[in-house]
């Protein structure tokens, strides 16, 4: 396989994250679906769809149990508590739909606020919630962290050398591994020389399959893929076409 | 003694036939609330059914909705209008009889629905969807009878709890309609009749002349059967002697998949070209019909079938029914048998062809349960709950109600006469509002009460919602299968959407008993072609998997402490004395336990004979110990008789696994966490309407649902414990595929009695196990461990180093 020196060292140095670079840019990818730079005191997340459960309410169909903000808020608790962050991104999609920020409990709200005090916390757009939230902090469509560059979608004419490495979520992507007992699926982070996409980090989002068409066409070949969960893990990204 | 009209004796005697007594009676008996007549099939069971209602169409002619007939089979109910058009017709009565299920074409059902005829033939979920419309009264105006075919075979699933919910929602709207149940013969007939009834009212019961006794055996052949499986290939010679010798031959399977492989294999050594059709429930409609009607024409000398087959439609000239595995339990194969019985004098023929050496003992053990009448049944629970909640969905539909008139309703229906008002309200509530602890959106609730206290839908366009996912059968995880063209392809049936992500370009697979190609899969379907030259992987089909009933087991234990296999061919007998030679064979008294190396693996297997479901249970309680205690297990299989774990350590103490406290402890905490749970939870959850299979515009995939209610389980269990679905879960996975009431059952019957011997090698009776297929992966440290050395492995051949 050619390309070996551009994915750079690859290596697990925690015990729940897999160290990885991107445009030179020391990252972790956490068990938990979170991006850690630890140079930057950076926290990333992506499409955390908060009030997704609202949304099917609303609709006249099944009541899905209240619990989902609660349960991803206080993942976002554990992982701050654990890399202690000084900047806090929001990838997009972080509200289900753009009433979702003003509709959220009183302690939901109250508990987000206690996570921003100190921080820097910047939304960033998402097709899901584009526009200003009701929620402090800052509110962005892109953000440029030299040498990175923080969008909802990955642009597929997005010129790494140009505009730095490309971080993105949207869509929610997930890998097959057959172990010697069974295949097992599971949310994960992609990556090549140009860029990375972030795992769903919010409960109840449903996933797209590495074999889809649509991220096939985005990652490079020699593209890999770090598959979240208790102990994560790092393998070449998987190929096999699967159109769910 | 009431007599027949000239008309109809007339007829009758065009036809050179006199009426049954059972037949009269049913006659004589017409004006009771409820009615009970138990007859094998083949004795004009049918024309028993109908022939009130047509005499008094007959004698009193009029508009609208006279009978309506519920049975569980949409098969059935075209093949029941096939037969009641001819005396309609040859009589020329002025009686109009209509179909109505799944497979009717909306325009006809909308014509149904503004014009009723006399005679409505219908299923149980389309009864459900037809109570749901608000038009509901109007359809229903001036119903007299309530015919409920094959009433045994709803009487203990939850398809029959929904009908008669809906049953007593029709007796609502007409008090004056009387209800007849149809049944085979049943080890318990005063249940059956407390089903059907409503509560206070009395059911006369019919008992029917039970005809000659069956003429049954084990087919007689020379090779031996296979250690392990369900395929019985090794049969098919002797089968198809069978076939050539008699007219028309069911031959039944226990799962779909074994009637696939079992027809591809009689396909290839059916060498005089007899003419042999496959039908099963995942098959497409347009090919089961096909088949159906061949059979009627008497165009086929054998039909390799499912339970799809099971129920009374009577085809030709069936005279030799064949059973492929063991039965399971006896009540089922006694009814299948009836089926051989189209000619009400002549004994009905069965022979049973077990599918693996174990099986012969379950067979012969099943045959003289047959000889000396005994049936086994299961006592059945408590009317369940997910069900109740899809009912006041579909009540709701139909416009406002009053919950203390659906809870009296409900509460007359025979599985939920002993129904609390709290049960009630908690579905309620659920159906409401989600029954969530965190009150949340109440603005998004789905029913609203009125001042008056009545509840309506807060939003009338999720009627259609509801409508669209009313059933109780769970058909999820299938994906259509259609031969490759531009613009979709001939229909060929459903496979397993498990089994579909195991697919790959190229990959063949068995389907209607042809071999196809897959090609892809495009908008949720799969794409197959034709291709004949590769060995086909083995597609799994929905299906219900059934355990061997304690009455079968229990029979089997006994058998073994008699020491004499002289009723057993020679090639069971020696491999059974070759387990007592090299290890013991199992007592019902005690629980025997065998260890052993074999192949760089530690073995423990445990012969239970709890039934395939408890011994599942079985299986992952230990292994849950196990990792407990750092006994490294890897995985385990399960069987009827006994479970089979492996792993990487020796377990020296056995009984340390068994100690009933931990057992019973160990139950409580592994309860939340395990895969039965959740698969269980989504089946509720499905029924009681918090997942939602299908959606306007769009079908959610099975393995999406999956996933979803994954999350929606472990939520639950952590913020909302004492939620309703919980608890009905629960409730489920004991009877059901957790069957821990027979888990309990053989902890109680062994009583602490473990007999651990451990063994140089393998025993003859724990070897075909270790072929059996359904292993059980266990996802504990060892599992973690292969998953970092597949990724390992997988980032070895790419040429990287982590």
């Amino acid at each position: 396989m050619t390309g070996q020196n551009t994915q750079g060292s690859l290596h697990k140095s925690q015990t729940n994250g897999v160290a990885f670079t991107l445009a030179g840019v020391n990252l972790i990818a956490m068990g938990s679906g979170a991006l850690w730079w630890q140079e930057q005191s950076l926290l990333c997340v992506s499409d955390l769809h908060l009030g997704k459960s609202e949304r099917y309410a609303r609709a006249g169909g099944a009541v899905l149990p209240p619990y989902q903000t609660q349960d991803t808020l206080l993942k976002l608790e554990t992982d701050l508590e654990a890399c202690r962050a000084s900047t806090v991104i929001c990838l997009g999609d972080s509200f289900d739909h753009p009433e979702a920020a003003g509709e959220l409990a009183e302690d939901d709200r109250l508990w987000i606020n206690r996570l921003q005090a100190g921080r820097d916390w910047i939304w960033i757009e998402g097709n899901h919630d584009p526009g200003p939230l009701e929620i402090g902090g800052s509110h962005r469509a892109v953000l440029s962290v030299h040498p990175l560059f923080f969008q909802h979608i990955a642009a597929p004419d997005h010129v790494a050398d140009v505009m730095g490495g490309e971080v993105s979520g949207h869509y929610h992507p997930k890998a097959r591994l057959k172990t010697a007992a069974r295949s097992v699926s599971r949310a994960c982070f992609l990556f090549d020389d140009k860029r990375l996409i972030l795992p769903a980090y919010g409960a109840y989002t449903g996933g797209l399959s590495t074999g889809h068409a649509l991220l096939q066409a985005l990652m490079n070949p020699g593209a890999m893929a770090i598959l979240t969960g208790k102990n994560p893990q790092i393998i070449p990204m998987p190929r096999s076409s699967s159109d769910r | 003694m009431k007599k027949l009209p000239a008309q109809f004796s007339d007829w009758f005697a065009t036809r050179g036939w006199s009426i049954h007594d059972h037949q009269q009676q049913m006659l004589d008996k017409a004006d009771a609330t409820a009615l009970l007549l138990i007859a094998p099939t083949g004795g004009g069971k049918t024309l028993a059914g109908f022939l009130p209602s047509l005499i008094d169409l007959a004698a009193s002619p009029r508009q609208g909705l006279h009978t309506i007939y519920i049975s569980p089979l949409k098969a059935l109910a075209a093949d029941i209008k096939r037969n009641l058009s001819t005396p309609v017709t040859e009589m020329d009565l002025p009686v109009r009889i209509e179909d109505r299920t799944g497979d009717t074409p909306s325009s006809r059902k909308r014509r149904q629905r503004a014009d009723p005829p006399h005679i409505l033939l219908t299923t149980p979920e389309s009864l459900a969807l037809l109570i749901s419309y608000e038009d509901a009264p109007r359809i229903f105006a001036g119903l007299q009878r309530i015919v409920i075919d094959e009433i045994h075979a709803l009487a203990d699933s939850k398809r029959g709890d929904q009908l008669m919910l809906a049953v007593a929602r029709l007796n609502a709207l007409c008090p004056a309609a009387r209800r007849i149940g149809l049944s085979a013969t049943v080890d318990d007939p005063k249940a059956i009749a407390r089903f059907l009834t409503r509560s206070g009212d009395c059911c006369h019961i019919l008992n029917a002349d039970p005809g000659p006794k069956p003429d049954i055996a084990m087919l007689d052949i020379a090779a031996p059967p296979p250690w392990a499986g369900g395929g019985a290939a090794y049969a098919i010679p002797a089968v198809l002697e069978q076939i050539a010798q008699h007219k028309t031959t069911l031959i039944f399977h226990n799962t779909r998949a074994q009637a696939e492989i079992f027809f591809h294999k009689l396909w290839l050594a059916n060498a005089q070209s007899l003419p042999i059709g496959i039908h099963h429930g995942s098959l497409d409609r347009v090919q089961r019909d096909r088949v159906e009607a061949a059979m009627v024409r008497g165009e086929l000398r054998a039909i390799v079938c499912t339970g799809s087959l099971d129920l009374g439609i009577d085809w030709g000239d069936v005279d030799l029914v064949i059973q492929i595995g063991a039965p399971k339990n006896v009540k089922r194969l006694v009814q299948r048998i009836g089926r051989a019985n189209h000619s009400y004098n002549t004994p009905s023929k069965a022979l049973l062809v077990p599918a693996n050496r174990f099986e012969v003992v379950e067979c012969l053990i099943a045959l003289r349960a047959v000889e000396s009448h005994s049936l086994d049944g299961e006592a059945r629970g408590r009317g369940p709950l997910d069900v109740l909640c899809q009912h006041i969905l579909i009540i709701a539909c139909a416009g406002p109600f009053d919950p203390d008139t659906l809870f009296e309703q409900a509460r007359q229906t025979g599985a939920y006469h002993d129904l609390t008002r709290d049960e009630f309200d908690a579905c309620l509530d659920f159906c409401a509002t989600g029954g969530y602890a965190l009150r949340a959106y109440d603005r998004w609730q789905r029913l609203m009460a009125d001042a008056d206290g009545r509840y309506r839908l807060r939003d009338p366009r999720s009627a259609a919602r509801i409508r669209m996912n009313i059933g109780t059968i769970q058909d999820t995880d299938t994906l259509k299968v259609r031969l490759q063209r531009n613009r979709g392809g001939k229909p060929l049936g459903e496979i397993e959407e498990g089994f579909a992500a195991t697919l790959s370009k190229g990959d063949t697979f068995l389907i209607g008993g042809q071999v196809v190609r897959y090609e892809g899969l495009r908008e949720m379907t799969v794409e197959v072609s034709r291709q004949a030259n590769k060995t086909p992987k083995i597609a799994t089909f929905m299906g219900t998997k059934f355990a061997t009933s304690t009455q079968l087991s229990a029979g089997i234990l006994r058998y073994f402490e008699h020491n004499d296999w002289a009723d057993l061919p020679s090639h069971t007998a020696e491999w059974l004395t070759l387990q007592q030679q090299v290890s013991r064979l199992p007592q019902a008294d005690k629980l025997l336990i065998e260890t052993f190396a074999h192949e760089e693996r530690e073995y423990l297997c445990a012969y239970g004979f709890a039934g395939r479901n408890a011994q599942q249970t079985l299986g992952l309680l230990m292994t849950k110990r196990m990792e407990e205690l750092g006994q490294n297990p890897l995985g385990f299989v399960a069987t009827d008789y006994a479970t089979l774990v492996w792993g990487l350590t020796t377990v020296t103490d056995p009984a340390a696994l068994f100690e009933k406290q931990a057992l019973e402890h160990g139950f409580e905490d592994w309860l939340s966490g395990n895969a039965v749970m959740k698969r269980t939870f989504r089946a509720s959850a499905t029924i009681a309407g918090l997942i939602e299979r299908n959606l306007p515009g769009q079908r959610k995939s099975g393995r999406q649902a999956t996933f979803s209610s994954d999350i929606l389980y472990d939520t639950l269990v952590k913020y909302d414990s004492e939620h309703l679905l919980l608890a009905i879960t629960r409730t489920e996975a004991m009877r059901g595929l957790i069957d821990f009431e027979r888990l309990r059952e053989m902890t109680q019957r062994v009583e602490g009695h473990i007999d651990h011997i451990r063994l140089p090698r393998i025993s003859p009776l724990a070897a075909p196990l270790l072929l059996e297929a359904g292993r059980v992966p266990i996802a504990g440290a060892a599992q973690e461990h292969l998953v970092a050395e597949a990724a390992a492995r997988l980032m070895d051949a790419a040429g990287l180093t982590p």
